[in-house]
């Protein structure tokens, strides 16, 4: 009888202290996230710049603030890596899946506005301080990168009719070529009917707005006769070929 | 043929419904565009390179995700029959008793050896929080059907230790030729605490079966056991609260009335026991619980 009430207490109290140590853990991993989700906020505040009438010219200036600021992040970071065991990312990952999808959308902003082209996952990777591989370490999750991708399509539909106000005619067009290679790349995924299927479900609206700022400028002659975008494309076909 | 089926719709459907219906349409179409867009792309591009990997990973892991839903299910199925095998137990002779209690040990090694080992090897070098959801279902039933099994052998609570350690395969089992490379390597199905606590919480609800099933065979003893060691587990759960999460709080809410329902039994076994003749006494019983359910809905 007493042996039976003895185990009874020990299984119990030892699933007690596993909450427990979790729990402490938990309050841990939150504390720096919050921080965290602050430098997130701070970079997006610097980014918002280019919206404004004058920042189409301060967009190098800005960028540069920007990568400034991801020193903080990757401290951030490396502060968690230390805190999460190394096979237990997914047990907690709810608590900086949201923060790290915001990150991804900062950095390709970023990335984007400094050489209108699409961030890599190792880029984004290197900019965050984390790792691409899931068998090195603390990671960028794959979901989270693409969520990221498609917040930074939401942005630069904004970012078109910002750049019209502004005067920029010309962006316009990029930013659809831009748009509808990153919609071409997410046809090819077979999507869950999860978060991330939702938010790509949104995409066509962000395609659409840019499409109907791009015939506005058309109709009434503000388009750049020679498509900047194809001459362009033209060109690095021809290198491709080439090499 | 298909668009037989849409006259069809069309004519079926109320007018203020085309409008939904054209949409639907218009997604299929998508749907075709796609396979064809898939087929249509250009392959050199950049962007479709980088996303055709991205694709391959995605499918990847949604492919063992649903592996692992379907290993799940075979699990919980055949854990349930490890419990009903068990139910069968109660008021049986002590030679029918060992039979019983034998063969669900053979079906629980096979459960061991069989699926458990699948999902092992299909959790190997994998995070397993990545694909908790898709096998906690079938951890949780496997553990209620260990945990009561020792129950009955033993009369005691199986540790968490004891289940984890049953779950360690080593590889050079199946393995004759490559047996010297791979005999010190092992897979494990790692069982979270969480899921043995939640397993454990749904033994109880077997226990409270067992005890009524035990007064109906007459067996006047067992309910006073059974009371006592659903007590015992009902203590611990109050005590760890709702941090553990979401799931602790509706599982100790179940338990609750396991727990009435038990205590209830015995209290009707000691006061109106000795009056009535253990035949009857079931019915006393049955009625005494149905008046109560009530009473817990109406609350």
């Amino acid at each position: 009888m007493t042996t039976e009430t003895k185990s009874f207490a020990e299984i119990f109290q030892s699933f007690q202290k596993h909450i427990d140590t979790e729990q402490d853990l938990r309050e841990e991993i939150r504390l720096i996230v919050r921080d965290q989700e602050q430098t997130a906020r701070r970079i997006l505040t610097v980014l918002q710049g280019v919206h404004q009438p004058e920042g189409l010219r301060e967009i190098p200036a800005i960028c540069e603030k920007a990568r400034i600021l991801f020193e903080d992040v990757r401290k951030h970071f490396k502060e968690l890596k230390s805190k999460v065991p190394s096979d237990q990312y997914y047990k907690f990952h709810d608590h900086w899946r949201f923060v790290s999808q915001r990150l991804t959308f900062v950095a390709a902003l970023t990335v984007y506005l400094e050489t209108e082209s699409l961030i890599e996952r190792e880029q984004a990777a290197e900019m965050l301080g984390v790792e691409v591989d899931r068998t090195q370490g603390f990671h960028l999750d794959l979901e989270d990168f693409l969520m990221g991708l498609l917040y930074l399509a939401d942005e630069l539909a904004r970012f078109a009719v910002n750049s019209v106000t502004a005067g920029d005619y010309n962006r316009p067009t990029r930013l659809a070529h831009f748009m509808s290679q990153l919609d071409l790349g997410f046809r090819l995924l077979n999507l869950k009917n999860d978060s991330l299927r939702k938010k790509f479900d949104s995409l066509k609206y962000n395609l659409k707005k840019i499409e109907e700022v791009i015939y506005d400028l058309s109709i009434r002659g503000l388009k750049p006769q020679i498509d900047p975008v194809t001459a362009v494309e033209e060109n690095s076909r021809e290198d491709a070929v080439g090499t | 043929m298909s668009e037989d089926k849409q006259d069809k719709k069309v004519a079926g459907g109320p007018p203020w419904k085309k409008g939904g219906r054209g949409w639907k349409h218009k997604i299929q179409e998508d749907g075709d565009d796609l396979s064809k867009l898939q087929h249509q792309v250009d392959e050199s591009l950049p962007c479709v390179k980088v996303f055709r990997k991205f694709q391959e990973e995605l499918d990847a892991k949604h492919d063992k995700y649903e592996n692992l839903v379907k290993s799940s299910r075979d699990l919980t199925i055949e854990s349930k029959r490890i419990i009903f095998l068990l139910h069968r137990i109660t008021g049986c002779k002590e030679e029918t008793t060992e039979k019983l209690l034998s063969e669900a040990s053979i079906k629980i090694k096979e459960l061991q050896s069989g699926n458990l080992r699948k999902i092992a090897e299909q959790l190997q070098d994998e995070d397993i929080f990545y694909y908790l959801r898709s096998i906690s279902p079938g951890l949780q039933e496997y553990v209620e059907a260990v945990s009561f099994y020792h129950y009955l052998k033993d009369n005691r609570l199986v540790g968490f230790e004891e289940l984890q350690a049953d779950l360690v395969f080593h590889e050079e089992n199946d393995t004759s030729s490559k047996e010297d490379s791979l005999l010190s390597k092992q897979v494990l199905v790692p069982l979270p605490p969480q899921d043995y606590m939640l397993g454990i919480a749904d033994l109880t609800g077997e226990l409270m079966r067992k005890c009524i099933n035990s007064v109906g065979q007459g067996n006047l003893e067992e309910p006073f056991q059974l009371c006592h060691f659903i007590q015992n587990i009902y203590d611990a759960f109050l005590s760890f609260g709702n941090t553990p999460g979401r799931e602790f709080t509706r599982k100790i809410q179940t338990l609750r009335q396991s727990l009435k329902k038990v205590e209830n039994a015995c209290y009707t076994i000691r006061v109106r026991g000795s009056e009535i003749p253990k035949h009857m006494l079931i019915h006393v019983f049955n009625e005494e619980i149905s008046e109560n359910l009530e009473c817990d809905l109406t609350v």
